[in-house]
């Protein structure tokens, strides 16, 4: 029975079917990341238990309901991405044991509403939740930092590593003012957009104490990141085989998370060691010879990390970038003026744009000074990405940044041309 | 001579990309070779007329609307005396709004605007959200002025006032008048961002060249190439058409 069938018919169905798991279920939300923590988590605790686990980007209440439905008869545990707007629903239904919370930034307003309006939606969640769940919360957004308040049982990870902070707040940062008192924080450093270690000069907020911190920060461009996790049971050294400060922390989040489920922490660096890419989060694949890299954006901060991550590695590599504006990217496309592309893509070769929305691309190009000779625009995305590839120089690289639907048209076709998984495979 | 761009209280107004019209505005004056700065008003500071060529206001979170209307009405005698000097004012969402003589949410709550302009703004049961296109005629011809808007306001225009355009899609002012935006002057209220200027060149040279007017600058401006402008108003036109509630 298909989940939204079910929920009609019989809307407490959801948590009876999450009750039949025995080790309980987490819920993963985030605005950014949330689809890689669950992956890493699901990695993690799926070395030794049958998971069920909602994928595709199938993270509304519908979602839920069908991988409950659809799970493997000997599941232990859930891992369950939800969307940020779903959760209140979905957290009320299923009781969970853990339910992490990563960030919160402005993403389609469109869609989902200012982001205060997202906070308070999800403050009257954890209001409600059970005594006995777990709240895991990325400490460095001070608004999920504050959810912890009034609850026993709650993990904070965070970043703290001054070395590989931003020398400056990025324009499209969103919760800089204190929760509390609506002072601006001070910051001892900036890790992305409003993530940080923060103070309010009030004094009364500040970031929590870390129960899991990545310290001593090494990025080493698209190759990935090192870092020292310092956590309940000592010290352990994670290789991760993916880049930027925003892996760190859906890392973070995702041991924390597993560690709450009951595994041990180094066995959980370890089984992130191997940890490939989900659909679209910094996918390789071979083309002819060159190296294609995939990455999703559909926020400023989530580009900008992005952009970030490939800076050091861009000289005489192509760029595709594909902007779509269907609802699940957002029909409303002015958020391209809130990534900081002025001199981000100056190392690159050539820039091609395409997607429904390709020419407002190449007008924001224009006004961060690339110059007019480096910007192409083609459609669809096939076309722009082969031309990419043709004109990258052999063994060289392909950066493709691409809004949801245009990356989903784009796999399509690579997945038919046999040159990677399709995306429904990885549902398996 | 250098132009100064003011835009008011970036750091609460800047929530639909407001700061890609402060970076058009910019951008266009210095491909031109028109020395340009810009100097954010920061909230709690003093607005010096004389110290402004272009005063732009975005539109923010629901939630700080009420600060940013205080913070605004104390900088009324300024702004006014500013328009009355010939600085053209760009106000936009949140900010076409507290051009008005107010706001009245959902509950009845009325928030007291700047009264710069004789307009009024009242919650709507829903929010008005989608693709526009907007017809407008400017001293004489017409021009076509595309983007996005997302507002739960519906603003009503004193009887003095005219819109800035028709509305060919969308819903514009309160979706039912067909109107959209304000002008008074060289003051200009609407609903449109995407952000506003980088698919509309031509109203961002209209500010501009009004900016330069004041500054005792030549306003004439030499074109540029906006072919890539084109293309992307283009495709959003189509869009707003096609969508057409
Ligand atoms: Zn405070």
């Amino acid at each position: 029975m298909p989940g939204h069938v079910l929920l009609r018919l019989a809307p407490e169905a959801l948590g009876e079917l999450a009750g039949g798991l025995p080790d309980g279920t987490a819920l993963i939300s985030a605005t950014n990341g949330k689809t890689t923590t669950a992956a890493m988590l699901a990695t993690i605790v799926g070395g030794d238990r049958a998971v069920c686990r909602n994928v595709g980007g199938a993270n509304l209440v519908s979602g839920v309901a069908s991988a409950l439905v659809a799970r493997p008869p000997d599941a232990a545990v859930g891992v369950l991405e939800v969307d940020e707007a779903a959760l209140p629903a979905v957290a009320r239904a299923v009781a969970p044991r853990v339910v992490a919370l990563g960030n919160l930034f402005r993403d389609q307003l469109d869609r989902h509403g200012e982001l205060e309006m997202v906070a308070d939606r999800w403050r009257r969640m954890v209001d409600g939740l059970p005594a006995a769940t777990t709240l895991v919360l990325g400490a460095d957004d001070p608004v999920v930092d504050a959810l912890g308040d009034g609850r026993d049982l709650v993990v904070r990870y965070g970043i703290d590593d001054p070395a590989v902070a931003r020398p400056t707040r990025d324009d499209a940062a969103d919760s800089t003012h204190c929760v509390r008192c609506g002072a601006p924080y001070a910051y001892r450093a900036v890790y992305l957009g409003h993530l940080g270690d923060y103070a309010c000069p009030q004094g009364d907020h500040a970031r929590g104490g870390l129960d899991f911190a990545a310290r001593d920060v090494r990025m080493d461009g698209v190759a990935g990141t090192a870092f020292r996790l310092d956590a309940p049971d000592g010290a352990h050294e994670l290789r991760l085989p993916l880049p930027g400060l925003y892996n760190v922390e859906n890392a973070l989040a995702a041991i924390a998370t597993a560690h709450v489920l009951g595994v041990p922490v180094a066995r959980a660096v370890e089984r992130l060691g191997g940890f490939t890419a989900a659909f679209g989060r910094f996918e390789r694949l071979q083309v002819d010879g060159r190296e294609a890299v995939l990455l999703l954006f559909k926020n400023p901060t989530g580009a900008n990390e992005a952009l970030r991550a490939i800076a050091g590695d861009l000289a005489d590599s192509r760029v595709v970038l594909a902007l779509n504006d269907r609802i699940a990217d957002g029909r409303d496309v002015s958020w391209i003026w809130d990534i900081d592309l002025e001199g981000a893509l100056d190392a690159a070769a050539g820039v091609v744009c395409t997607g429904t929305r390709a020419a407002d691309l190449a007008v924001r190009l224009r006004y961060a000074d690339l110059v007019a000779d480096r910007i192409d625009i083609r459609t669809p995305p096939e076309a722009a990405f082969d031309a990419a590839v043709r004109d990258a120089p052999p063994g060289g690289r392909v950066y493709v940044l691409a809004t949801y639907t245009a990356m989903l048209d784009l796999h399509r076709v690579l997945a038919e041309r046999g040159l990677t998984r399709s995306f429904w495979e990885e549902a398996r | 001579m250098t132009l100064r761009i003011v835009p008011l209280y970036p750091e609460l107004l800047s929530i639909y990309a407001d700061r890609g019209n402060v970076r058009v505005l910019e951008q266009r004056a210095r491909w031109r070779g028109i020395p340009v700065e810009v100097s954010p008003l920061p909230l709690g500071a003093d607005l010096d007329p004389a110290a402004a060529d272009a005063i732009l206001i975005g539109g923010g979170q629901d939630r700080d609307q009420a600060l940013v209307a205080e913070a605004l009405l104390a900088q009324t005698p300024a702004l006014r005396s500013a328009i009355a000097d010939g600085v053209p004012v760009l106000a936009v969402c949140g900010g076409y709004q507290l051009l008005g003589h107010g706001y009245v949410d959902q509950g009845g709550q009325r928030t007291p605007g700047s009264g710069l302009v004789d307009l009024e703004t009242q919650a709507g049961p829903d929010r008005l959200i989608g693709n526009v296109l907007v017809e407008v005629d400017l001293d004489g011809h017409r021009e076509r002025m595309v983007g996005f808007e997302n507002h739960a306001g519906r603003t009503t225009l004193g009887s003095g006032v005219e819109p800035l355009g028709r509305v060919l899609a969308g819903a514009g002012n309160d979706g039912v008048s067909g109107h959209e935006g304000c002008r008074v002057g060289r003051v200009i209220g609407t609903y449109v961002h995407g952000p506003l200027l980088p698919k509309n060149p031509w109203l961002a040279d209209l500010v501009l060249g009004w900016a330069c007017e004041r500054r005792g600058l030549d306003g004439a401006l030499e074109p540029l190439d906006d072919r890539l402008e084109s293309v992307a108003a283009d495709a959003a036109a189509a869009i707003a058409l096609a969508e057409r509630r």
